[in-house]
């Protein structure tokens, strides 16, 4: 960067002559223009960042006091509750922070599907916070694994047993999965192994990905208008604001209304009534005792749901993994020529209503037994979830759309 | 890129020859990162100790009581023994029209215990009790018309995850997510008493 700035004496100077420092907080910070019609819904990313954070540094203290084992890794965790000065909270804000990440992430996901954030020139972007989505979804499973109380150990159960689903190689993949002839010490191993080296560095990565290629096409907004369309004579968008210091100080109060109430349940309620650490956890792993009733972390039951809801294992976990799946491939369903929800039609918003109900629905009846009506209810859920997403290129396409405006609506 | 090499450096590079080492060399790299992955994915197949632990296991099931369980574990799974009562075995053929898979022709079992009963003697049931839908322990129900499952239930296990369903020989019921019968391991009678979990033949030659 042999800019004129940079050829004056100092140490700013001198390092940015060897460094492009002030280049990147230019072009990403102070010159980067975001459009200034976000409203509570554009919190989400940069939250789940945070979260992030948070998980790494709780996490690294965390493993410091854990001990991977069958035999040790249950007392390690009672030991970093009960005699680590602090660790409780350590614990607590883990703990909490991955059902925060969930929370974060899926209101992420919905604002992105209320403004069709994924579609062109975006679909890149939504695909890698998609995969981020899945190595997500690892990386809590994983870690639920690692106290071993009985809970984990029969999670763990289940989900590797999916794999037998898989024709023909389904057996060996379970056993190469486990390390053994059942879950088992080597499993427990390999998991750590996963959860606090390969899965956190993979995330890492896509992240940089999802956040290089937002800032390459830039932020959608609620009215679903290309701000790049419309330029001053210096090629500033004329609806665009300096994400610094706009968007860092909008940030930073959201940051702290939510470290607000991310605190009151790590100090009042860290188990939430049993949905983000559940009681039959705290006994240790036992082979021979499944608990009873069984039920995933609230973040998968939508998923769970649906896989319980059909009596046949291949034909459940298809339906699972399509119902996962499915998100990837909206870029491509949705034909419709509008982006945002605002200008959108009845037939859409009919449908959108239907799935959100759908997935809350799921996710509560993916919490309770999997008998009688919770079943019925669940296979009645199912129904409207996958229409969302299979009917899409029909629905999307005669649905009566409104005029988009020429700039974004903003009202100072 | 070939036409950039012969231009930038000059007319004696041969644009074809230079193609060809290109795609060889990235061939053999691709080669090889599949083969050096090999190590690295059979570390996760079981270990030789994991495998010596997967030894047959000896079980005194001499005082096994009629409409008693006993469990034991062979290769980390869950073994389910039953001491089953005649009048139960006598009503398995009543399930036939209800069940999956009667003859147990899609489901795992030695030989010897594809039959009616699913065992070698009426009165013991041998059983792996890790359910085939997603591997939980089905509990038991053993007796008929119990309060929980209804006046029509014949008496069997009921699994706590999802619900699925089974008779006194561990067939699966129509109408449970768990596809296959439960499945029974190899295993023999050593004497009247002693039964041998892992073996096909306990009272073959050399066995201890």
């Amino acid at each position: 960067m042999a800019n004129e700035a940079y050829s004056k004496p100092g140490l700013w100077a001198w390092i940015n002559r060897r460094l492009p420092v002030d280049t990147f907080l230019r072009s990403q910070l102070l010159e980067y223009y975001a459009p200034k019609n976000f409203n509570f819904w554009y919190f989400f990313g940069s939250l789940a960042l945070l979260v992030l954070v948070m998980q790494l540094v709780t996490g690294i203290f965390l493993a410091m006091f854990y001990k991977v084992g069958e035999a040790t890794s249950f007392d390690s965790v009672e030991f970093i509750m009960r005699e680590v000065d602090f660790g409780w909270l350590l614990r607590y804000l883990h703990s909490t922070g991955a059902s925060a990440f969930f929370l974060v992430i899926y209101l992420h996901m919905y604002r992105g599907m209320m403004y069709g954030s994924y579609k062109a020139p975006r679909e890149l972007l939504w695909l890698f916070g998609m995969i981020i989505y899945l190595a997500l979804m690892a990386e809590a499973f994983l870690g639920y694994v690692l106290p071993w109380g009985n809970m984990s150990f029969w999670a763990a159960t289940v989900i590797i047993n999916l794999f037998g689903a898989v024709p023909v190689i389904g057996p060996g993949l379970v056993e190469w999965i486990r390390g053994d002839y059942g879950i088992a010490d080597a499993t427990l191993n390999r998991f750590f192994s996963l959860h606090v080296v390969a899965v956190p560095l993979l995330l890492l990565l896509l992240v940089a990905l999802h956040l290089i290629a937002l800032h390459e096409v830039g932020s959608n907004n609620p009215d679903g208008v290309e701000i790049k369309e419309k330029k001053n004579a210096q090629g500033i968008p004329l609806d665009g604001i300096p994400f610094h210091p706009y968007y860092t100080v909008k940030d930073i109060f959201g940051v702290a209304v939510f470290l607000t109430l991310f605190a009151i349940v790590v100090f009042y309620i860290p188990t939430f009534s049993d949905l983000f650490l559940e009681k039959a956890n705290f006994e240790p792993a036992n082979p021979l005792s499944t608990p009873d009733p069984i039920s995933p972390s609230w973040y998968f039951t939508p998923y769970y749901a649906i896989l319980r809801s059909v009596p046949s294992k291949s034909i459940g976990a298809l339906l699972m993994l399509i119902a996962v799946s499915a998100f990837f491939f909206l870029p491509w369903l949705d034909r419709s020529p509008v982006k945002s929800i605002r200008y959108r039609g009845w037939v859409f918003k009919t449908f959108f209503a239907l799935f959100t109900l759908s997935f809350l629905g799921l996710m509560y009846l993916g919490l309770q037994p999997a008998q009688g009506i919770y079943v019925t209810l669940s296979r009645v859920c199912a129904v409207p979830y996958f229409a969302f997403f299979l009917l899409m290129p029909l629905y999307s396409r005669i649905d009566p759309v409104k005029p988009v405006p020429e700039r974004v609506t903003f009202h100072a | 890129m070939s036409d950039v090499g012969a231009t930038a450096l000059g007319p004696e590079i041969d644009p074809s020859r230079r193609k060809f080492l290109t795609v060889a060399a990235s061939a053999t790299a691709a080669v090889g990162a599949v083969l050096a992955a090999v190590p690295f994915v059979e570390s996760w197949e079981p270990s030789e100790r994991a495998r010596a632990l997967g030894a047959p296991v000896l079980i005194d099931i001499g005082k096994l009581e009629t409409g008693q369980m006993i469990t034991a574990t062979w290769r980390k799974q869950v073994i389910y023994i039953v001491g089953r009562a005649q009048s139960l075995v006598d009503a398995l053929t009543k399930n036939d029209a209800d069940l999956k898979d009667p003859k147990s022709d899609q489901s795992l079992q030695p030989k010897y215990a594809q039959n009616e009963m699913r065992s070698r003697r009426a009165d013991v049931l041998v059983l792996i009790g890790i359910c085939t839908h997603l591997g939980c322990l089905p509990k038991q129900f053993f007796d008929p018309g119990d309060a929980v499952l209804g006046a029509s239930w014949p008496g069997g296990f009921r699994c706590p995850c999802h619900g699925s369903r089974f008779d006194m020989a561990g067939r699966v019921f129509d109408g449970s997510p768990a596809p296959t019968n439960l499945s029974i391991p190899p295993y023999s009678f050593k004497d009247a008493h002693t039964l041998v979990i892992g073996l096909d033949d306990a009272t073959a030659k050399g066995v201890a």
